[in-house]
């Protein structure tokens, strides 16, 4: 295949970005775009140009690293996959295909493709955990049974990547999606509930404070999630705090 | 010189960890606060341990080379995690995880480390399911267990072919909670250079910042190495792509001695190789061997009609299709441990019985498993690896075999710890992939998520205390001591080196080299001239490395191929390691296989009057041989045999 890329390239976060075109050619369509790019890097070291500079790791679509919006879509244009599961077979001859990197305020681009999402961390770190001593001693793993029902809605919930696709899809930039599903996860199990109401309230309110936008149901999250996480954990997220809200006014 | 010390704790098998807690010593809570632990990696290994001393009261600093501790490679692990609950009633216990774990590492491993990774297991499971891991679950609400090869009861807990990423994500959660205590200190997007040692002891790391490119000093009391393996060094591996051996390198070249560097499992069931521009190589989860039948066709001419393309696999009648596995091990069948499986399908694609276009390749069958239980059952049990092979290949494996092919997959080798995890650099600690310790020569499926929780969650904890409980007078580490300037300016020269080396061949042209190379002399099969050579190609393909390879830009803000560069000098040097200790070791034991140790049937021959030791490899310096030091291996507790997989 030979292609045209068209992508943003931007020397450091203070500084002008701006797209430039790159062409490519003898691309095999069983390349994987991340490999695609790899070609693309080893062209521009070898003309002596700067490589493009992305984020990537595992390369089976797990770690949630890769995060490149290709034509207009996080994770381009095949559903339920990441960047790096994305194949050169879903582009046609001649394509031109333009990318670039996740773009919303509290994603601030470091290089090139590469933003930094530390945000989603200290989200996580407001609440997003259940308060276990790590070497104190814990009843049987069996001693609460858990309806299967709950526990592969929380499993579903907790196969979030944390890659940020959620935040790029959305027009308000909103983070719903993301904490909504680390606090369904937590929420549908019988271990998470001691902090549930705590948890939610400490969640959200580091989300706002971070810049992450509102939920304005267009759903485009669910659409781009490369996990396909369901908003109907937004709806579980939104009663849990308004549980939360009347239930406990203020917080501790 | 370091002694080979092992430490093992006075009792029996069953005492000694007991024993070990009960005489430890203790640092008392206000005493903790003024020591600093370093722990390097945030895989299940790293953030348990860093999550654990932070909970105890020690200040930690915590470093990953990702953009977050979530991304960590066990993410990647899918299959799930043993523990010797015995919730099914099939009787199993911990001697029996005990008596598999080493019987599957081929009586290469410490039975006193193997038998306390077994006694933990259990925790493991309490602590998860108590942190919010959820795993696979029946109607009754109970949790579901599944077998894996090398066992005949069923232990493995999972969470679908998701496990290893939940369980990093719950350490992941426990080191969050930490973190916002600030009790330990995270450092995203770092990359260790070197290891600093302050009086012979392990006192501070040098960091690069791969944002600002900004050299780093980092002090503490003790640092603990939960880095990782070193598999990428074959280039093409499951490994993520930023997954190195420097670190275990590092402290390698600081003094830590090396274990048994050429034990590297190969596993059976990945995604076969199908273009040079390939960057990595995926891993099908071993439970697919539960309900997949491994099958080549019997008859050659099938085999090459399917290599051109003009015969299809569901068009070969089932009296022409060979189920290898369940032909040579009728008792363990498919569910065999991985170096055999892996071996069994280079011996049938090697004679010629191999599929797809390259002829590397075996099927993975799920046509009687659909029959028998439906596709929904299947699609329950494996839909996202499914949906995973034919995002890859395109085609839809409910409906034709998968086509699998041995890939290198993880390092029993690693850095020689002694029982309480300990290097031979005092207070310096290696976790998880990164230490050699529990899996002997191969490693069984399920168990490294087991051993990377076990060292970081129940032995780190208690082992780090214990060395740092005479340390409580030593204040602070000072990062401007001559040792730290020292280093730090060796680790600047040798980026400079390679900034200012300005050849004609790219990093990853050297790597690929490297890797094909280790691939056909120390991969799967390897013999002593094959392994000589590689010592030499090594040798020549190091110094054409630093001669000519190219690294564009500065050592200032990101420089991905600065980083892979120090990495790729590093797997030159770590490769011919690997290959003089595989020539070293003149039996078969199992992933290390020599030609020339096997019966005429193709099965292994295990020389352990001569071998029944790890080998520790001390570094001499550059351009010197390196030392061997032998541990040997005593089992008491367990009748050494043949692995036999043929009968139970």
């Amino acid at each position: 295949m030979n292609l045209t890329l068209k992508i943003w390239r931007q020397a450091g976060p203070d500084e002008k970005g701006k797209f430039v075109n790159y062409p490519i050619s003898d691309i095999s369509p069983d390349c994987s775009f991340l490999e695609m790019m790899d070609i693309l890097n080893e062209q521009l070291i070898a003309k002596g140009e700067e490589p493009v500079a992305f984020d990537h790791d595992c390369r089976e679509g797990i770690c949630g690293m890769c995060s490149m919006y290709i034509n207009g879509r996080p994770h381009g244009p095949d559903s339920a996959i990441t960047t790096c599961q994305l194949h050169m077979r879903k582009f046609k001859d001649r394509d031109t295909i333009t990318i670039e990197p996740w773009r919303a305020k509290p994603f601030p681009v470091i290089k090139d493709l590469i933003v930094d999402r530390s945000s989603f961390d200290e989200i996580i770190q407001a609440g997003g955990f259940i308060s276990v001593n790590t070497l104190g001693t814990l009843p049987d793993a069996n001693a609460i049974p858990i309806p299967k029902q709950n526990a592969d809605l929380a499993m579903d919930a907790a196969s979030c990547i944390g890659c940020g696709a959620c935040v790029a899809a959305c027009k308000n930039a909103s983070a719903m999606l993301f904490v909504s599903a680390k606090i369904s996860q937590l929420a549908l199990l019988p271990q998470g509930k001691a902090e549930a109401k705590k948890r939610v309230q400490k969640m959200v309110a580091k989300m706002d404070e971070l810049g992450f936008g509102n939920c304005t149901n267009t759903y485009a999250c669910e659409a781009e999630c490369p996990k396909e996480i369901k908003v109907t954990n937004i709806a579980r997220m939104n009663r849990e705090f308004f549980v939360a809200k009347v239930c406990v006014p203020k917080m501790e | 010189m370091a002694t080979l010390n092992s430490k093992i704790p006075e009792g029996t098998l069953a005492e000694k960890w007991t024993n070990f807690k009960a005489h430890q010593n203790l640092v008392n809570p206000a005493n903790k606060r003024k020591l600093e632990v370093i722990v390097v990696g945030t895989g299940l290994a790293g953030a348990a341990a860093a999550a654990s001393l932070g909970e105890l009261g020690f200040k930690v600093k915590n470093f990953c080379i990702q953009d977050s501790p979530r991304r960590a490679h066990s993410i990647a692990a899918q299959g799930g995690i043993n523990a010797a609950k015995n919730y099914p009633n099939d009787g199993d216990s911990i001697y029996r995880l005990f008596y598999d774990t080493i019987k599957g590492g081929d009586y290469r491993a410490r039975e006193a480390n193997v038998y306390r990774l077994a006694e933990v297991s259990n925790n493991i499971i309490d602590q998860c399911v108590a942190q919010g891991v959820p795993f696979a679950r029946e109607y009754g609400g109970l949790l579901d267990n599944r077998s894996f090869g090398g066992a005949l009861v069923s232990r493995t807990f999972y969470a679908r072919g998701q496990t290893g990423q939940q369980l990093l994500l719950g350490a992941y959660s426990a080191l969050s909670k930490e973190i916002a205590k600030g009790s330990v200190q995270m450092f995203v997007r770092r990359e260790m250079l070197d290891l600093v040692i302050v009086d012979g002891r392990a006192r501070g790391i040098i960091t690069r910042n791969t944002v600002t490119g900004e050299i780093e000093r980092f002090a503490a009391h003790a640092v603990v190495i939960a880095t990782g393996g070193y598999g990428n060094v074959f280039f093409l591996s499951t490994n993520a792509m930023n997954s190195n051996g420097s670190v275990v390198w590092q402290c390698y070249k600081r003094g830590a001695y090396f274990g048994n560097p050429c034990m590297v499992q190969i596993h059976p069931t990945c995604i076969p190789v199908h273009g040079d521009y390939q960057s990595k190589l995926t891993l099908m989860s071993e439970s697919l061997r539960n309900d997949g039948r491994i099958w080549v066709p019997k008859k050659k001419e099938d085999a090459e009609k399917i290599q051109k393309g003009t015969l299809k696999s569901t068009e070969i009648a089932e009296e022409d299709r060979d189920y290898y596995l369940e032909r040579r091990y009728p008792a363990f069948g498919n569910l065999v441990p991985r170096d055999v499986a892996s071996r069994a399908a280079k011996e049938r694609c090697d004679a010629g019985h191999g599929v797809g276009s390259t002829g590397l390749a075996v099927y993975l069958d799920f046509k009687d498993a659909i029959n028998r239980l439906g596709k929904h059952v299947i699609e329950a049990r494996y839909g996202n690896l499914f949906q995973m092979y034919e995002k890859i290949v395109d085609e839809n494996p409910y409906e034709t075999p998968m086509m699998i092919y041995p890939a290198i997959h993880y390092t029993m080798g690693g850095i020689w710890v002694d029982y309480e995890l300990q290097t031979t650099i005092p207070g310096l600690y290696a976790a998880g992939e990164a230490n050699f310790s529990d899996h002997g020569a191969n490693r069984l499926g399920a168990s490294a998520l087991m051993q990377g929780l076990a060292d970081g969650y129940f032995v780190i904890p208690y082992t780090v205390q214990h060395y740092l409980a005479d340390q409580i007078n030593v204040p602070f580490i000072k990062t401007d001591l001559p040792e730290f300037e020292q280093v730090e300016k060796e680790v600047r020269e040798k980026l400079e080196r390679l900034l200012k080396n300005n050849g004609s061949k790219t990093v990853d042209t050297f790597h690929k080299k490297l890797g094909l190379l280790m691939w056909d002399h120390v991969g799967m099969a390897r013999n002593k001239e094959g392994l000589q050579k590689a010592v030499e190609e090594i040798r020549a393909l190091r110094a054409e490395f630093w001669k000519d390879v190219k690294v564009p830009g500065t050592m200032h803000g990101v420089n991905v191929e600065l980083e892979k560069a120090t990495r790729v000098a590093d797997f030159l040097e770590l490769g011919e390691l690997m290959a003089l200790d595989a020539l070293n070791r003149e039996e078969s034991c199992g992933g290390h296989f020599r030609d020339e140790f096997q019966t005429e049937e193709g099965e292994a021959i295990r020389n352990d009057k001569d071998f029944m030791f790890v080998s520790a490899w001390e570094y001499k310096g550059p351009d010197k041989e390196p030392v061997q030091h032998k541990e040997p291996l005593n089992y008491e507790y367990i009748e050494v045999k043949t692995r036999n997989y043929k009968e139970a």
